[in-house]
């Protein structure tokens, strides 16, 4: 029986590769000339959009009134949206994480479908349901008079259908990995169950819910699909600032290079602030 | 590593459903290099030459056996600017002559020649929820109006005819074409819209038109032309002759359109 050949590599080699993370130094040919075709061919397009940007009149781009008007709307549809799937989002990820009941796992399918949906399937179903001739809207209509189509509130709903799910994903995840050791201390020590919750779970989870958040409202601010078949368009309404992109490219392509470029500056700062839950597999704490 | 797997398959999923949900694409052309006596051509059309189009298209096919002809309808300055960013077209036709100019300023189109003319007229869902009875009653707060963008020909004809009947109009929605106001009134989703005598002829029942008077209505002239960079000259040609020749002109006739 041979004992197996002793490692090449010097104490000093190992020690540096500990540091690394065990990551090697060199990259194989046959998987770093498909790499490289795909950082060019995600990279370039933006390359592209800050090469072509109007950088001497962005300013006067920008302040035509429809693009603070669709940058305003956005903004506060996208925090809105944010807000109301923390209220009712987490909630469901508690209960899909935590519970069990038959039937679970197709809910879970169910509530992460919009995160594989067409957005514009998404509005298109969301007109039938609370569009003026819809099953729901239709009695919204005749028995209060609302209409939800064509009002900031169609924006966030529209919005919150394709963006909740990713806060209820993560944080769903978050939950199933945490250690519930801690709350099973804090209920022999006599805490109630919402004490538990509110004192114990939610800030064992606060990064992936601040990550799941982030996420939630950076998907919000780009949605374009749903929102302008449910909510339509009109600026200072439901011009969202997509939507605006759209039509700019049409009327006045240097505003629309500069609202992309806002678009671009807000998605590399989401990145930024995500990149630790990216790298570390979208772990706990 | 099956998460791993799983991931891989998800965002091969959601790449193809994104991709699936595009536009229509334009034909490739089916003939080797020089100019061929039979191919395809791409034709892009104003959204409410969708009917009519369609059935030149039919008849242009079956007069000259071995080309086909598709269609790319939309809002002609959506087109436009399709067109001078490069899309591959043959043939343009515009619901109005200032998306046609901008094509021909860019050098992608000259000679573009009107075919036909095209008046607006009120479209509501067929039980009226907004008690509309003359384009007036657009500009009444109870009554939710659809209009095309503001660049688009059916936006800039109806503010015309604002103008005309001294009205301001606000609207609940800005559609990018004329057939998506048309479905909007046609779902119920809002009580009216402007749209084209075309467009209510040819949404038959599912919508009540209601007339605009002569004085206070606009029109716009369409004019088609064929483009500089186009492969099969010769067919895109042809076409335009077609929708020209006293034909097309009959086709264009009975679906509502006006003599140029």
């Amino acid at each position: 029986m041979t004992l197996p050949a002793p490692s090449r590599l010097t104490a000093r080699e190992r020690a540096r590769r500990a540091a690394r993370g065990g990551a090697s130094r060199s990259v194989p040919a046959p998987l770093l000339v498909p790499a490289l075709i795909a950082v060019a061919f995600l990279v370039l397009p933006l390359v592209g959009l800050i090469i072509r940007a109007p950088w001497g009149h962005i300013g006067a781009a920008l302040s035509g009134s429809d693009a603070t008007q669709a940058l305003i709307l956005s903004l506060w549809t996208a925090s809105l949206t944010t807000a109301i799937s923390l209220v009712i989002g987490v909630p469901l990820a508690w209960v899909l994480a935590r519970t069990r009941f038959p039937g679970q796992r197709l809910l879970r399918a169910l509530v992460t479908l919009p995160l594989v949906l067409p957005p514009v399937v998404g509005g298109v179903a969301l007109l039938l349901a609370f569009g003026r001739t819809g099953f729901i809207g239709r009695y919204l209509d005749s028995w209060f008079g609302i209409t939800i189509p064509f009002t900031p509130i169609a924006v966030v709903m529209a919005e919150t259908f394709v963006a909740m799910p990713f806060l209820i994903i993560t944080v769903e995840g978050a939950l199933r990995s945490a250690d519930q050791g801690f709350e099973e201390a804090a209920a022999t020590l006599g805490a109630k169950r919402m004490t538990v919750f509110l004192r114990v779970t939610m800030p064992m989870i606060a990064p992936s819910l601040g990550a799941g958040a982030v996420l939630c409202w950076a998907r919000a601010l780009g949605e374009f699909g749903a929102t302008i078949t449910f909510a339509g368009s009109f600026p200072g309404q439901t011009e969202t600032m997509p939507i605006a992109v759209y039509y700019a490219l049409e009327n006045d392509p240097n505003a629309a290079i500069a609202l992309s470029l806002v678009l671009l500056v807000v998605s590399v700062v989401v990145l930024v602030s995500l990149r630790d839950h990216w790298l570390r597999g979208g772990s706990v704490t | 590593m099956r998460r791993f797997a799983f991931v891989i398959a998800a965002l091969a999923a959601v790449t193809v459903a994104g991709c699936s949900s595009g536009g229509s694409s334009p034909s490739s052309s089916s003939s080797s290099g020089s100019s061929s006596s039979t191919g395809a051509i791409t034709v892009f059309a104003a959204a409410s030459l969708t009917g009519s189009f369609t059935q030149l298209g039919k008849q242009f096919e079956a007069a000259h056996k071995g080309d086909t002809v598709k269609f790319s309808f939309g809002p002609s300055s959506g087109l436009a600017t399709e067109i001078t960013s490069g899309a591959p077209a043959d043939v343009f036709a515009s619901a109005a002559p200032a998306n046609m100019q901008q094509v021909v300023s860019a050098g992608d189109a000259s000679n573009p020649q009107n075919f036909a003319k095209n008046i607006m007229e009120v479209a509501a869902p067929p039980n009226n929820p907004g008690k509309v009875k003359s384009v007036n009653d657009l500009a009444k707060k109870s009554v939710k109006v659809a209009l095309c963008q503001p660049q688009v020909p059916c936006g800039v004809v109806a503010s015309e005819i604002f103008k005309n009947v001294g009205i301001k109009v606000k609207p609940v929605t800005l559609q990018p074409d004329v057939k998506s106001v048309l479905t909007q009134v046609e779902t119920g989703n809002v009580d009216a819209g402007m749209v084209y005598v075309t467009d209510v002829m040819a949404a038959g029942s599912k919508v009540k038109g209601i007339t605009i008077p002569a004085s206070d209505n606009a029109s716009t002239l369409y004019p088609i032309a064929t483009i500089n960079s186009s492969k099969h000259k010769s067919i895109a040609q042809a076409f335009v002759s077609y929708v020209l020749s006293p034909t097309g002109q009959q086709v264009l006739a009975s679906a509502g359109f006006e003599k140029p």
